[in-house]
C-alpha cells in the first residue's frame, strides 16, 4: 500500500472524499436512466469501499452521509425529497453506514498493524545498530585502556625485574594505546558532526601538494611499513575547498591502507583535476576485496573479515559522509592485477591565473 | 626562567611540573583564570601557558587581560582543536599554541622557540638555517651557497618567516604584513607566493623543510631546536 496516503493531511482527505463523492453522483445521476436507482446505490457504495481504503475514518463517514444524503434526495423517487417510500430503500440506506462503517474500522485496524509492525522493525534495526556501536566501542576502547592499565602497573611495581630495554617497550605501548583512543575520539566526533546535521563546509583556498602532504606526515611513523608513491599532476593550480574535511577523508583512507594491507605493500596516492573536479586515488598492491565486501564496505560499522585490528567501522563512513557534504563522490573497486583502489571525486573552485597576474603587480608595503 | 602554568586540570598541572622541573624551568602552577593573572601579576614568569577551557573565565579573554600589560611568550594548550580558536587565540596575541593530547617534547620545543623569540631581539644581519642563508643587507639569498633569485614579494614573505623562526604566523598576519591590510581575505595569493618559494629554496617542496604548513591557520618557519 502506498504509504504516501498516510501522510496526507485530514484536510485535503475531506476535501478528495467530497469532490469523488460529488463526481460519481454527477456521473450516475446522467446515467441513472439507463442503469436504474439501485444500481446507483451500489455504484456510491463501492465508491465509499473505495475511499476507505485510502482515508480515515471520518472522511470516509462524510462520503458515506453525502452519497447517502444525495442518492436519497436525487434518486429515490419521488425525486428531490428525502422522503423514503419503500422498506428495501430504508434497509440500502441503513446499509450505506454499516459498510461505510465496517470499512473504515477494518482499514484503519490494518494501517494501525502496519505501523506498528513498521516501528517494531525500526527499534529493532536500531537496537542492532546500538549493539553493534557498543560491542565495537567497548572493545576499541577497552583495549588501549587494558595496555596503559597492564603496562603502568608493571612499571610501577616496585621490586620488578623487568630490564630497561623491556620499561621502554611498555611506555612505548602505553603511548600507542593512548594515541588509539585520541584517534577513536576524533572518529566518534566526526561521526556525531555528521549525523547531527552540525558539518558546515569551510571552503578556503588551498596548495594541493599541502593537502596530500598533510595526512601522510600525520601518519609518517605508521607509514615506515609501507611503500608510499605520490603522483601529483604537474602546475596544478590552487583550489578551493575546505583543507580540514578532505585531509580526513585522505587521513582515513590512509590509515586504512596501513591497517588492512600487508607489510611492505606499495601505497599509490595520486591527484588530478578534471573539469574543475579533483581527482583523488589512494590504492594499494594488496589482497582487495571480495565482490560482497565491495558492496558493504562504506556501511556504518562495517569491519573487513581481512583483519582485526583497531578500527571501529566508522573510518569508511565517516569518508563517505565527508566527501558527499562536500557534494563530491568516493567509490572503491578492485585494483588491477590486484589491491584496492579508492577514488574521490570533489567538486572544487579553481582559481584563475589573470586574477593572480594583478596581485604580484601590487606595491609592496615595505 | 620561571613559567606560569594555568590549567584546571590537575593532572596536566602535575604532569608539566614534573616536565617543566626536569628541564630546569622554575614552574608557578594555577587552576583558575583569577588564581592565574594574580600570580602573573605577583610573580611576573618568562613564560605562561595557558589553558583555553578554564572554570571561571574563558582562555581568550584571559588570554587579551594578560596581553594589556604582560610582553613575555603566552603559549596556549587547549583540547579545543578547531582552527577558528587557534587563529582567534594567535590574534589576542598567543606566541603559540599546541592542542592536547601533546607531545611533551613538543611543548618544550616550542616554549624554546618562544623564549628565545620575547628574550633577545638583536640587531640581526645574517639568518642562517642549515643551507639556507638569508643577508639582510644586502638582500641576498642563497642555498649551498649558491644564490637565489627570488623576486621582490618572495624575499619579503621569506624574511618576515624566516624573523619569526619557529613561530606560527596566521594568514591574515603574512597578508597584512606583506600586502597590507587591505589584502587580509585573499589567501589564494599567498599560497601560489608560498608554493613559489618552496619551489626556490626547499630540496623537495612537496615534503617542505623550511616553510611548514599549519593547516588552516597559517605557516611557520623551520625550527632549529627540535634536532
Amino acid at each position: 500500500m502506498n504509504i504516501k496516503y498516510f501522510n496526507q493531511s485530514s484536510f485535503s482527505q475531506f476535501l478528495i472524499c467530497i469532490v469523488v463523492t460529488i463526481f460519481v453522483s454527477i456521473i450516475c445521476y446522467s446515467l441513472s436512466n439507463l442503469i436504474g436507482y439501485h444500481s446507483v446505490a451500489l455504484l456510491l457504495m463501492a465508491t465509499v469501499s473505495i475511499l476507505a481504503i485510502f482515508f480515515t475514518l471520518y472522511p470516509v463517514l462524510l462520503a458515506a452521509t453525502m452519497s447517502a444524503l444525495i442518492w436519497d434526495y436525487f434518486f429515490i423517487p419521488p425525486h428531490f425529497t428525502f422522503h423514503v417510500g419503500s422498506s428495501e430503500d430504508i434497509l440500502l440506506l441503513m446499509m450505506y453506514f454499516v459498510i461505510a462503517l465496517i470499512n473504515g474500522v477494518l482499514t484503519s485496524k490494518i494501517r494501525g498493524m502496519e505501523k506498528l509492525e513498521l516501528q517494531k522493525e525500526e527499534r529493532h534495526n536500531a537496537i542492532k545498530l546500538y549493539k553493534t556501536l557498543f560491542d565495537s566501542l567497548s572493545h576499541e576502547l577497552r583495549t588501549p585502556i587494558a595496555t596503559i592499565v597492564g603496562a603502568s602497573d608493571n612499571l610501577l611495581q616496585k621490586d620488578s625485574n623487568v630490564s630497561e630495554i623491556d620499561k621502554s617497550k611498555l611506555i612505548d605501548e602505553i603511548s600507542i594505546a593512548a594515541f588509539r583512543l585520541n584517534r577513536l575520539i576524533d572518529n566518534l566526533l566526526n561521526m556525531q558532526r555528521l549525523e547531527s546535521g552540525m558539518l558546515k563546509v569551510k571552503l578556503d583556498w588551498c596548495e594541493i601538494n599541502e593537502l596530500i602532504n598533510s595526512p601522510v606526515n600525520r601518519l609518517n611513523d605508521e607509514l615506515s611499513t609501507h611503500n608510499l608513491q605520490i603522483q601529483i599532476q604537474d602546475d596544478f593550480p590552487i583550489i578551493k575547498l575546505d583543507f580540514g574535511l578532505i585531509e580526513q577523508i585522505l587521513f582515513n583512507l590512509l590509515h586504512n591502507e596501513i591497517l588492512y594491507t600487508p607489510n611492505d605493500s606499495t601505497i599509490y596516492i595520486s591527484a588530478n583535476l578534471s573539469n574543475n573536479n579533483l581527482i583523488i586515488c589512494i590504492s594499494d598492491n594488496g589482497k582487495g576485496f571480495s565482490d560482497d565486501e565491495l558492496k558493504l564496505l562504506f556501511t556504518k560499522f562495517y569491519r573487513s573479515a581481512a583483519k582485526t585490528t583497531g578500527g571501529t567501522g566508522l573510518g569508511l563512513s565517516i569518508v563517505k559522509g565527508f566527501v558527499e557534504a562536500h557534494g563530491g563522490n568516493v567509490k572503491v573497486e578492485n585494483n588491477i592485477p590486484h589491491g584496492a583502489k579508492f577514488t574521490l571525486e570533489i567538486p572544487v573552485e579553481v582559481l584563475q591565473m589573470e586574477d593572480y597576474k594583478d596581485f604580484t603587480n601590487i606595491e609592496l608595503q615595505s | 626562567m620561571s613559567i606560569l602554568v594555568i590549567d584546571d586540570e590537575v593532572q596536566i598541572r602535575k604532569l608539566l611540573e614534573i616536565t617543566l622541573n626536569s628541564n630546569d624551568y622554575h614552574t608557578l602552577l594555577a587552576s583558575t583564570a583569577r588564581e592565574g593573572i594574580t600570580t602573573a601579576v605577583v610573580h611576573p614568569p618568562d613564560l605562561i601557558v595557558l589553558d583555553l577551557g578554564l572554570p571561571d573565565e574563558d582562555g581568550q579573554v584571559v588570554l587579551r587581560k594578560l596581553r594589556e600589560w604582560y610582553l613575555g611568550a603566552i603559549i596556549i594548550l587547549s583540547v579545543r582543536s578547531s582552527e577558528e580558536d587557534i587563529v582567534k587565540a594567535l590574534d589576542n596575541g598567543a606566541n603559540d599554541y599546541l592542542t592536547k593530547p601533546f607531545r611533551t617534547g613538543e611543548l618544550l620545543a616550542r616554549i624554546r622557540t618562544a623564549l628565545r623569540q620575547t628574550q633577545n631581539a638583536p640587531q640581526i644581519q645574517k639568518l642562517e638555517f642549515d643551507n639556507l642563508v638569508i643577508d639582510l643587507t644586502s638582500r641576498i639569498v642563497t642555498l649551498d651557497n649558491e644564490p637565489v633569485k627570488l623576486t621582490a614579494t618572495e624575499y619579503s614573505l621569506l624574511v618576515l618567516l624566516a624573523k619569526n623562526d619557529g613561530k606560527v604566523l596566521t594568514h591574515s598576519y603574512i597578508l597584512r604584513n606583506i600586502w597590507g591590510p587591505g589584502y587580509t581575505l585573499q589567501s589564494q595569493y599567498l599560497r601560489v607566493f608560498v608554493g613559489q618559494l618552496r619551489k626556490k629554496i626547499e630540496p623537495n617542496s612537496n615534503i617542505p623543510k623550511f616553510i611548514l604548513t599549519e593547516s588552516g591557520i597559517g605557516y611557520r618557519f623551520c625550527t632549529k631546536v627540535d634536532e
